[in-house]
């Protein structure tokens, strides 16, 4: 009897869509949605003028504003008043209407994050191949769907052929087995992985996530994870199907309806990694061991505990890892040794691609009920990922629970996760953030950035310092 | 894109190993809705003495004058010779785009960084990475000869001196071919047009949900 290695959920999502491969391993894979925003996409637009072509299937893109947007009150885009921000802004607009692509523009209450609004509206279905000029595109992962970022020329050519020239990657496993404790969450599940492997540990490999913790998680819970294995270096993050993917897609406006429902859902099922399959990386967790994490340098892997302190040079042995830990230290003005509960906390930021779903705004608002955020708290803000999460959240009294601590109610969009927008991290001051990159000057030139999840951005910002959540959640 | 043919360029030698995309194009300029125009803010920071501004006429400011490109001797060249790792940092396409807009086509280094490295190729540019030895030979080249030249022979991968002396580099045949053949990556896509277009409609009616 002949033993056949079986295929992972990766393997599938690339045999399925490979239209071509040569000798080398050069292939042309079709994509099945391009979600397209205002920074990266003005030159594919202009690529495809200059050429003379037109997209190859305008039904397969969807774009939406999201970095450039401001999240305070404004009704038309002469309401934006960085001049360059307004023009990308116009540009979107007048690119998708010439060549007569679905945008969600200013007020339409579909508008937000692409990375909320792609899995929100079912523009990501499971199976899909889908590409977005945007590093974080590995959340719709959580969908088992093979998604990733693309640069501008790549975008360029998703449009005018539908396909993306590629190279297959090798793939990763991340096993998280047990059961997360109470007040520990998707976001360090994925922050405790990064501070294992390092923001290269799994580069040129697509990431799945498997074990007890991530099927017990909610699909929101699993759009966190996938969203972050960019930080550890993936392209691609990836969770097989179960029924709450597919009770998830169901009757989202974009999502099948009908026959082709039934037909759908049938095909989908096969979307998990078979039980031989082969990979070429594994990494263990054991989730009842993770505790939230605080990330306290300048890279997502200098991350560390709540109950951790903060690592000291002197220890460690390689010396470029050393400088590095100085280097970061002295930026975040934070010295060695010191507690990660004792770092002080001026701004607090809950939203982004990674955070800003409505159970991230319902689990930082069991926090925040009946609480106020400390007078050291200089601007506490929740911005949600989209006009639709807004709009839920409103329904169920959430932007009150906020407004009532203290906390701004903003407008969706990218806000002070990169300060491209009006929302920036002044220099000096440190920031609990739910957000996915903590590089030098991300929030703002010169700003202290601190992921963690929403849950300890909510306690953080009543301390005024990082605390425990598990212990206001255990009374 | 244009086909690359074999040219004769004096040589721009820019001693310097780890020059990162932000050196390449600074940030202030990744907010333009083109592709177009990087050119005269090529190493903005390291060419000019004062700080550059988006769509600003760049052609009466204050240059810093022993900065290589405002050198006399390089004028017109189209071809940098650079240290080790060139290109690292941000994966922002306006590098690339700022390099071919100035004018230079070819690049010569020990090593590059991945993802400028693809991109580069992209936008027409050739990369040819040389052993330290031979990189080092040039620079040294260059510093002895004014009006220095090279010739640089895609199709036959070969680096011609003035001396007659060639060295030959390697070149993925893929990336090859589109520099030769002026092909960006979506013409030569587009000639398996009909193999798109065959895999779309079997994939179609195996996934009808996924089209309108």
């Amino acid at each position: 009897m002949s033993e056949r290695i079986g295929k992972t959920l990766y393997d599938k999502l690339w045999d399925a869509h490979v239209v071509r491969e040569d000798d080398e391993g050069t292939a042309l894979i079709y994509i099945d949605r391009q979600l397209l925003h205002e920074v990266t996409s003005p030159q594919a637009f202009e690529g495809l003028r200059m050429a003379k072509r037109k997209p190859w299937r305008i039904d397969a893109n969807l774009a939406t504003l999201d970095h450039n947007v401001p999240t305070t009150e404004y009704k038309t885009v002469e309401d934006i008043l960085d001049p360059i921000s307004r023009i990308q802004v116009q540009t979107l607009g007048m690119n998708t209407a010439e060549f007569g692509i679905t945008v969600f523009g200013i007020g339409d209450v579909r508008q937000g994050i692409v990375h909320v609004v792609g899995p929100e509206e079912g523009a990501t279905l499971p199976g899909m191949t889908l590409v977005c000029g945007d590093s974080h595109t590995a959340t719709h992962g959580a969908l088992a769907a093979l998604a990733h970022g693309v640069g501008t020329s790549e975008v360029e050519h998703v449009l005018a052929t539908q396909c993306l020239i590629q190279k297959k990657m090798k793939n990763m496993l991340v096993r998280v087995e047990g059961t997360l404790q109470a007040g520990v969450t998707p976001k360090d599940v994925v922050l405790a992985l990064i501070g294992k492997i390092g923001t290269a540990g799994a580069n040129g490999h697509a990431m799945q996530f498997k074990g007890l913790v991530i099927r017990e998680m909610s699909i929101e819970g699993r759009m966190t994870i996938c969203n972050m294995a960019i930080e550890a270096g993936a392209r691609v993050g990836l969770t097989g199907i179960d029924e709450k993917t597919i009770e998830y897609v169901k009757n989202k406006p974009f999502a099948p309806k009908g026959d082709n429902w039934e037909k759908a859902v049938a095909s989908w099922r096969e979307l998990k990694t078979d039980d031989n399959a082969y990979f070429d990386k594994v990494v263990e967790m054991d989730g009842s061991l993770i505790e939230p994490q605080v990330s306290w340098g300048t890279t997502p892997e200098m991350v560390t505990s709540i109950s951790g302190i903060i690592p000291d040079p002197k220890n460690e042995k390689n010396p470029v890892k050393a400088s590095g830990i100085m280097r970061a230290l002295e930026y975040m003005g934070l010295e060695a040794n010191m507690a990660i509960k004792d770092i002080p906390v001026q701004y607090v930021f809950i939203g982004s691609c990674t955070n800003a779903r409505i159970e991230d705004f319902r689990a930082a608002a069991r926090i925040l009920k009946g609480q106020k955020i400390s007078s050291l708290v200089e601007q506490a803000l929740a911005v949600p990922g989209s006009g639709l999460v807004k709009k839920q959240a409103e329904k169920e009294g959430l932007d009150k629970v906020f407004i009532d601590a203290g906390f701004e109610w903003r407008n969706p969009g990218c806000s002070m996760c990169l300060a491209m927008n009006d929302d920036k991290l002044p220099e000096g001051k440190h920031c609990a953030s739910t957000s996915n990159r903590n590089f030098e000057g991300r929030q703002g030139a010169g700003g202290r950035t601190h992921l963690v999840s929403p849950e300890m951005a909510a306690a953080a910002a009543i301390a005024g310092h990082f605390v425990d959540v598990r212990e206001i959640l255990n009374g | 894109m244009d086909k690359f043919v074999t040219y004769t360029s004096v040589v721009i030698p820019m001693d310097r190993a780890n020059v990162d995309t932000d050196m390449i194009l600074p940030k202030q300029f990744l907010k333009s809705i083109k592709r177009t125009g990087f050119g005269p803010n090529l190493f903005d920071g390291l060419r000019y003495e004062d700080v550059g501004i988006p769509d600003a006429d760049s052609s009466h400011r204050p240059i810093r004058k022993d900065f290589v490109l405002n050198l006399p001797r390089y004028k017109n060249g189209k071809i940098l010779l650079v240290r080790e790792n060139f290109g690292s940092g941000s994966s922002r396409e306006h590098a690339p785009w700022a390099i071919k807009g100035f004018g230079i086509d070819t690049i010569i280094a020990p090593s590059f960084a991945d993802i400028f490295f693809n991109n580069s190729f992209k936008n027409g540019i050739l990369l040819i990475t040389l052993s330290d030895i031979d990189v080092d030979t040039i620079f040294k080249e260059i510093e002895a000869e004014v009006g220095y030249q090279l010739t640089i022979d895609l199709e036959n991968q070969k680096i011609i001196k003035n001396s007659g002396k060639t060295i030959t580099f390697k070149v993925d045949q893929f990336k090859k071919t589109c520099l030769l053949e002026g092909l960006d990556d979506i013409s030569l896509t587009l000639q398996h047009k009909q193999e798109i277009q065959d895999f779309e409609k079997t994939y179609k009616k195996k996934n009808p949900w996924l089209f309108k």
